[in-house]
């Protein structure tokens, strides 16, 4: 396949791009948190409160991605 | 488009808006009208809802003791937001009263306002910008970076970010909904042959996701109000 051939818009593959970050955050994110409950499931309710606040940080950078789409 | 070309000009998102404030009020109205000291079903699932913004958000993120100044304005955040998001997967109406600009903005004008308004009275002014701009506990040239990144983040960041939240959100499940459902419109009844059977997984997919919708509609109005109660235990707290 000739790869210099494609032609389009960077903006078609840009929110595949601006979402890669944020899913591995997620990703570490959630994983750290299913750690931490495991090893101390007594402190469960504090980690979620704080997962989901960490949640809304992440998600952010990647709603910014889908937005920008439309304004630029 | 009801009224148009006056003032009173509304389209199919303010009516839902309406809608959704009208019925919000009956439910509570309801719920309040027939509270008892034994309670009911109902009251029970109201005083469930209530109490989740209260013990759940309030008093844990704010603290027991300061946080029941706070309950009526993350309890009107939390249910003006759930109610305006839920109709996003409500049949006839089909479309979240929260994905035009103008609600989520207004939503976080409140909280942005409410939480400085908290840190003026509990600093001061002059003591509130001190605790947020300049953080104590850090060498003095660190100020150099540390201050234009607390400005930019607690006074331009943070309400953007709730705005830009609870929208996109919004925009991006109604589209997910209209691509399945479209989908399966233009499989079943304009694609040949085999194709049609497609429509079926589409019809599924398109199932799954208004579930999925019910479920994101809950958990922005959840994260709507967990911020606002950060924000506002942030700026409380001294530093």
């Amino acid at each position: 396949m000739d790869v210099t051939g494609i032609t389009g818009n960077i903006a078609t593959i840009g929110f595949g791009l601006a979402a890669l970050g944020p899913g591995i955050g997620l990703g570490i994110m959630v994983a750290k948190t299913q750690e931490a409950t495991a090893r101390q499931p007594e402190v469960a309710g504090l980690l979620r409160t704080n997962m989901f606040i960490a949640l809304a940080a992440i998600e952010a950078l990647g709603l910014i991605g889908f937005a920008a789409g439309f304004v630029f | 488009m009801l009224f148009e070309g006056t003032v009173f000009e509304l389209n199919r998102i303010i009516l839902i808006r309406i809608l959704a404030t009208l019925v919000l009020v009956t439910l509570f109205w309801i719920a309040a009208s027939r509270a008892r000291l034994v309670p009911n079903r109902g009251q029970n699932v109201a005083e469930m809802a209530l109490d989740f913004v209260r013990v759940n958000i309030a008093e844990d993120i704010i603290g027991k003791d300061t946080a029941r100044r706070f309950v009526p304005l993350l309890t009107t955040i939390f249910f003006a937001v759930l109610a305006a998001n839920i109709t996003g997967v409500v049949p006839g109406l089909n479309i979240a009263s929260s994905s035009l600009i103008g609600f989520p903005l207004v939503m976080a004008v409140i909280s942005f306002v409410a939480f400085i308004v908290v840190g003026v009275k509990a600093h001061g002014a002059v003591g509130y910008l001190r605790t947020t701009l300049f953080p104590s506990g850090v060498p003095w040239p660190v100020y150099i970076i540390l201050t234009p990144i607390e400005l930019i983040s607690t006074f331009i960041l943070r309400p953007a970010t709730l705005t830009i939240r609870l929208l996109v959100n919004m925009v991006a499940g109604h589209l997910l909904l209209v691509l399945c459902f479209g989908a399966t419109h233009y499989l079943f009844f304009e694609a040949a042959g085999a194709l049609k059977a497609v429509g079926a997984v589409t019809l599924a997919a398109g199932f799954a996701f208004t579930l999925f919708e019910i479920f994101i509609a809950a958990l922005q109005a959840y994260i709507f109000t967990l911020l606002s109660a950060v924000y506002i235990s942030i700026s409380q707290e001294s530093h």
